[in-house]
């Protein structure tokens, strides 16, 4: 057992049943917290796969900024508890439980029919070369500036939308 | 015994799948919205799988750009949120169905 290992079924496992957790809470503040847990589980999961500024990025921007976001409209909107899990209309949760077991097959199939790690394996060069912040900086300044310019334009657009929307009145 | 590619595909297949019944059985407008979040992040570890085995930079990088637009999608989605809530008092999808043919 290395390290790597035991990171990936610690991390993993909490990820796993934080996102079971949160689907079945009833409060959607406990929800919103196991979400930030599933969160930082991921941000270490990145950390085993070498990708050390997008698990940075993780922590700052969806435990960080967008989950404060989420748990302020809870607090402003205090929404009512829903009734538990599969009281209310058993017969669509179910029919949804069908549906999301179909597409696990299908995801299932895919991975164990095509299995990727016959011609991808693993250069841990590589691999801690591409998760630094200068290789990432390079490659989005260099070849992706038009998708860097366009992201900052749908932030702009998307900070005026909410603004807009949030108005009570709009002239 | 090593970690190889399927692990991470099969965990993130499972977040994914995870979050699509959540968006199916929930009838809270906010919990819908924290699962699409979690679809999200599901694909975004996919994403950083591939970019590490592969040893390129580039998935990480449209993590980058999942992560801009997941924020900005956000922001609206729960200025959305708040303007029903305003005028219907309630986030329950059950409710909110005047589009509903």
């Amino acid at each position: 057992m290395n390290l790597e290992i035991i990171f990936f079924i610690v991390f993993g496992s909490v990820a796993a049943i934080s996102s079971v957790l949160m689907i079945t809470r009833n409060n959607a503040v406990i929800a919103a917290l196991y979400l930030i847990l599933n969160f930082a589980s991921l941000a270490g999961l990145y950390l085993t796969l070498n990708a050390q500024f997008i698990a940075v990025a993780q922590v700052i921007v969806y435990a960080g900024a967008i989950m404060v976001l989420f748990l302020f409209v809870i607090m402003l909107l205090r929404p009512e508890n829903e009734a538990k899990f599969l009281q209310s209309n058993p017969k669509v949760k179910v029919f949804a439980f069908v549906i999301a077991g179909f597409v696990f097959l299908q995801l299932m199939y895919i991975i164990f029919f095509s299995r990727p790690s016959n011609i991808i394996t693993k250069n841990l060069d590589a691999s801690i070369e591409a998760g630094t912040i200068e290789s990432i900086g390079y490659i989005l300044f260099k070849d992706y500036v038009l998708p860097f310019e366009a992201a900052g334009f749908l932030l702009l657009a998307a900070t005026i939308g909410a603004l807009i929307l949030g108005k009570k009145k709009i002239n | 015994m090593t970690i190889t590619i399927e692990y991470y595909l099969i965990l993130s297949a499972f977040m994914f799948i995870v979050g699509i019944a959540g968006v199916l059985t929930r009838r809270n407008a906010i919990i819908v919205f924290m699962c699409i979040e979690l679809m999200l992040n599901s694909a975004n570890l996919t994403l950083v799988a591939f970019s590490s085995y592969l040893g390129s930079s580039v998935g990480q990088l449209f993590v980058f750009f999942v992560m801009t637009v997941a924020a900005s999608e956000a922001a609206v989605g729960l200025a959305i949120i708040i303007a029903i809530f305003r005028n219907k008092l309630t986030v329950n999808i059950d409710d909110i169905n005047i589009l509903k043919w």
